[in-house]
């Protein structure tokens, strides 16, 4: 790992709060000396903006499922009263026959009706819960993921995410990496950040935003990464946005700046475009962002 | 499963955070009156930021079932470690470390230890609360920090679906696992969206989730303007019925920001809302459309959802 | 003794990486040969849980007594607590920079994790 690479980690706690947005600006200021990541595997949307041709593509697999093989299984129930998923249940076939079957979405993969089964009928596969890209982009090269439906284990992909981007940045000699992180609290989040050189909240001064701010500040003063925090549509409560100042101040994290209130922003999207991109009248807001954060 | 009209258990979910699911949920929940919202988004319940009330008893303290090893039987044979599929257990030196927080509560390795060394106890992941807010019952699930397994936690709070009378849930968002759990054996799920490219890709999602589901379902259309019909026309094409539009107006936002709900502050919105249910009501007293969520089909009784494709089947 | 530093390197000077689950692999310095060998750790750069937990059983199989790294979650601290191996944590550059602080007696023991559990 070459010590010269840096990697932001754009997070935002609650959702919606334009995390997103920022990080396409960021991908868009750091002309071609970045490689950016897609960490938001569950509702990737980074690549709405950046239009990326794909170039490699890999099936992500974690854990095992159970699959019951119906011809060897002789409906006995073992497996359903050993579940403790309520993944399995018994059906009467036409025929006449009982037969056990595995929902494959409540089934956590624990291998206790694998091992149990009398007739030794289920199998245990790996389970495929996703898969991640290597794209070009008008912003340089892009590593992103996409989530299957209903999968555990996001933390796993995101790492795997990480890995690959990090990986391309040594590749072609590139300083930065910057990652669009996913929302919440949780282990994704854990995953986008640990490690990390610094980090960005984008959050907005609304009572969720408030609530979310100081447990996402905690997580990066956990792991000892350099926070920073800017709030997105700062106009629509002046007091909330500076209270939310207050409080950043007070965790230890720098105040990046506020970014107004802005359709544009939305424009910018329709067009498959960053804000920065367009004469939108919150780029010179993001811009500002970027300066502080000490990118140029 | 309810049947008649006696009960309606209607989900809010969407395909990303921020989308106003919350929103949609607390206010539906408002101008109902009578009803139990519960908020199943448990790593970050914000409902009560919406609608707070006098809490009702104590908090349900909700457990999971983990090993506990008895060091006197075990002979470090590491049957349990290598059984246990998320590295909750780990042998070193002959002796068993158990790392809690992994366990999914399998009781896998209890079965299969050859000493019976392992017995299992109760391990605390969160608490269910239950508040008074007028005539809404307000229940909320809440993850203990550090604490990664939410769906037993959803599981519990869905126990507090009353047996009769409306129940609203406020789902966490995205598409993973505790999303799946609360949406099972509802009856109705509405889709909060946005117009905007970021909105209509994660709703196509949300959407894949719910029809693997076979769930009926509807889109409300949030921060709308005329200025993008992507998710309109998408709607359309894929005969999804959009519910409601509610207009992107600043005044909205504010009013979120300072926690306030919609209808209480902005009550030109009341009829939006309750023009909402009762589409909702008439959706699902639509023979076509109820009976997709509870077909007469055997494999409905356990409210589990079959296979695609299943309904086909012959045995239905 | 022989210690173990968290590193992505091959020798004395390679980097000293502050995780310790997810490290790349530990370099076991014997300090009565002043020989070293590696430990490859990369299964577990990805894993998607319990790094941590393989980290340290990757060490202790090595034979190692001492580890010094940057960060220690609870999960690995309680293995090599349980296998009588000391942390210590130190913040050099390199693996020979950590080396000279441990013998210099400049790093303190760790008495309890100090950073969070999954993905420290």
């Amino acid at each position: 790992m070459s010590a010269a690479i840096q990697e932001c980690v754009i997070i935002s706690g609650k959702g919606g709060t334009g995390k997103t947005s920022v990080t396409a600006s960021f991908a868009v200021l750091a002309a071609g000396r970045a490689v950016l990541a897609d960490c938001d595997v569950d509702a990737a949307d980074l690549h709405l903006v950046l239009t990326p041709k794909m170039i490699t593509k890999a099936d992500f697999k974690s854990g095992n499922e159970a699959v019951i093989r119906s011809e060897a299984c002789t409906g006995c129930g073992t497996c359903v009263e050993l579940c403790r998923f309520e993944a399995i249940r018994c059906v009467r076939r036409p025929d006449g026959k009982t037969r056990c079957e595995v929902d494959p979405i409540a089934c956590e993969g624990c291998g206790v009706c694998v091992r149990f089964c009398p007739g030794k009928a289920v199998d245990f596969p790996e389970r495929l819960c996703g898969e991640w890209m290597f794209s070009e982009t008008r912003c340089g090269p892009m590593v992103h993921a996409r989530l299957s439906t209903a999968a555990e284990n996001s933390g796993k992909l995101v790492a795997t995410v990480r890995q690959e981007a990090r990986r391309v940045a040594e590749e072609r000699g590139l300083p930065l990496i910057i990652t669009d992180g996913p929302p919440g609290i949780g282990c994704p989040v854990i995953a986008s950040v640990s490690g990390a050189d610094r980090v960005l909240v984008v959050t907005e001064p609304t009572v969720s935003g408030e609530h979310d701010l100081e447990r996402v500040l905690k997580l990066a003063r956990h792991f000892v990464i350099p926070a920073f925090v800017c709030i997105n549509k700062w106009d629509i409560n002046p007091e909330m946005t500076e209270r939310i100042e207050q409080t950043a101040r007070k965790m230890g994290a720098t105040v990046a700046g506020r970014i107004r209130y802005d359709r544009a922003v939305t424009s910018a999207q329709r067009a498959e475009q960053a804000v920065v991109e367009i004469d939108a009248p919150s780029a010179e807001d993001v811009r500002a962002v970027w300066r502080q954060m000490g990118f140029e | 499963m309810g049947t008649g009209r006696n009960r309606m258990i209607i989900a809010v979910a969407s395909g990303k955070g921020g989308t106003g699911k919350t929103t949609v949920a607390a206010n539906l929940a408002r101008v109902r009156g009578d009803v139990t919202l519960l908020d199943c988004d448990v790593e970050e319940p914000n409902v009560h930021l919406f609608i707070s009330g006098e809490p009702q008893g104590e908090p349900e303290v909700v457990s999971l079932l983990v090993p506990e090893v008895d060091e006197s039987r075990c002979d470090g044979c590491a049957a349990c470690s290598n059984f246990c599929a998320f590295k909750a257990l780990a042998v070193l030196d002959k002796r068993v470390l158990v790392f809690a927080e992994m366990c999914h509560g399998c009781g896998g390795c209890a079965r299969v230890c050859p000493q019976g060394a392992i017995r299992e106890v109760p391990k605390r992941v969160g608490v269910v609360e239950t508040m008074g807010a007028g005539g809404v019952t307000v229940v909320q699930g809440r993850l203990d920090v550090g604490v990664a397994m939410a769906p037993p936690l959803v599981r519990a709070v869905k126990a507090h679906i009353p047996k009769t009378g409306d129940a609203i849930l406020d789902a966490p968002p995205g598409t993973s696992c505790p999303v799946v759990a609360t949406l099972r054996e509802t009856d109705f799920v509405v889709l909060v969206t946005e117009p905007t490219p970021f909105g209509l890709n994660d709703l196509k999602l949300a959407v894949e989730v719910v029809r693997e589901l076979g769930l009926p379902f509807g889109v409300v259309v949030n921060r709308a303007d005329s200025s993008d019909d992507r998710v309109t026309t998408y709607c359309r094409e894929a005969s999804i019925p959009i519910l409601a539009e509610i207009p992107d107006d600043r005044r909205v936002a504010e009013a979120y920001s300072r926690g306030e709900l919609m209808v209480d502050a902005l009550p030109e919105y009341r009829p939006l809302f309750e023009q909402l249910y009762t589409d909702i009501v008439r959706l699902l007293q639509n023979p076509l459309i109820a009976g997709v969520a509870r077909a007469s089909c055997p494999c409905f009784m356990g409210g589990t959802p079959m296979p695609r494709g299943a309904l086909q089947g012959p045995h239905c | 003794m022989k210690i173990a530093f968290s590193t992505s390197g091959n020798d004395l000077n390679a980097p000293l990486d502050t995780r310790f689950g997810r490290a790349a692999k530990f370099l076991v310095y014997d300090t009565e040969t002043q020989a070293f060998t590696l430990v490859d750790n990369t299964q577990n750069m990805s894993a998607a849980q319990g790094a941590g937990i393989q980290a340290a059983q990757n060490v202790a199989a090595a034979g190692a007594q001492a580890v010094v790294s940057g960060h220690c979650g609870p999960k690995a601290f309680r293995m090599l607590s349980t296998a009588n191996i000391k942390v210590y944590t130190s913040n050099a550059a390199t693996v020979a920079e950590a080396l000279s602080q441990f013998q210099a007696g400049a790093l303190t023991e760790l008495t309890a994790a100090n950073v969070d559990g999954h993905w420290a």
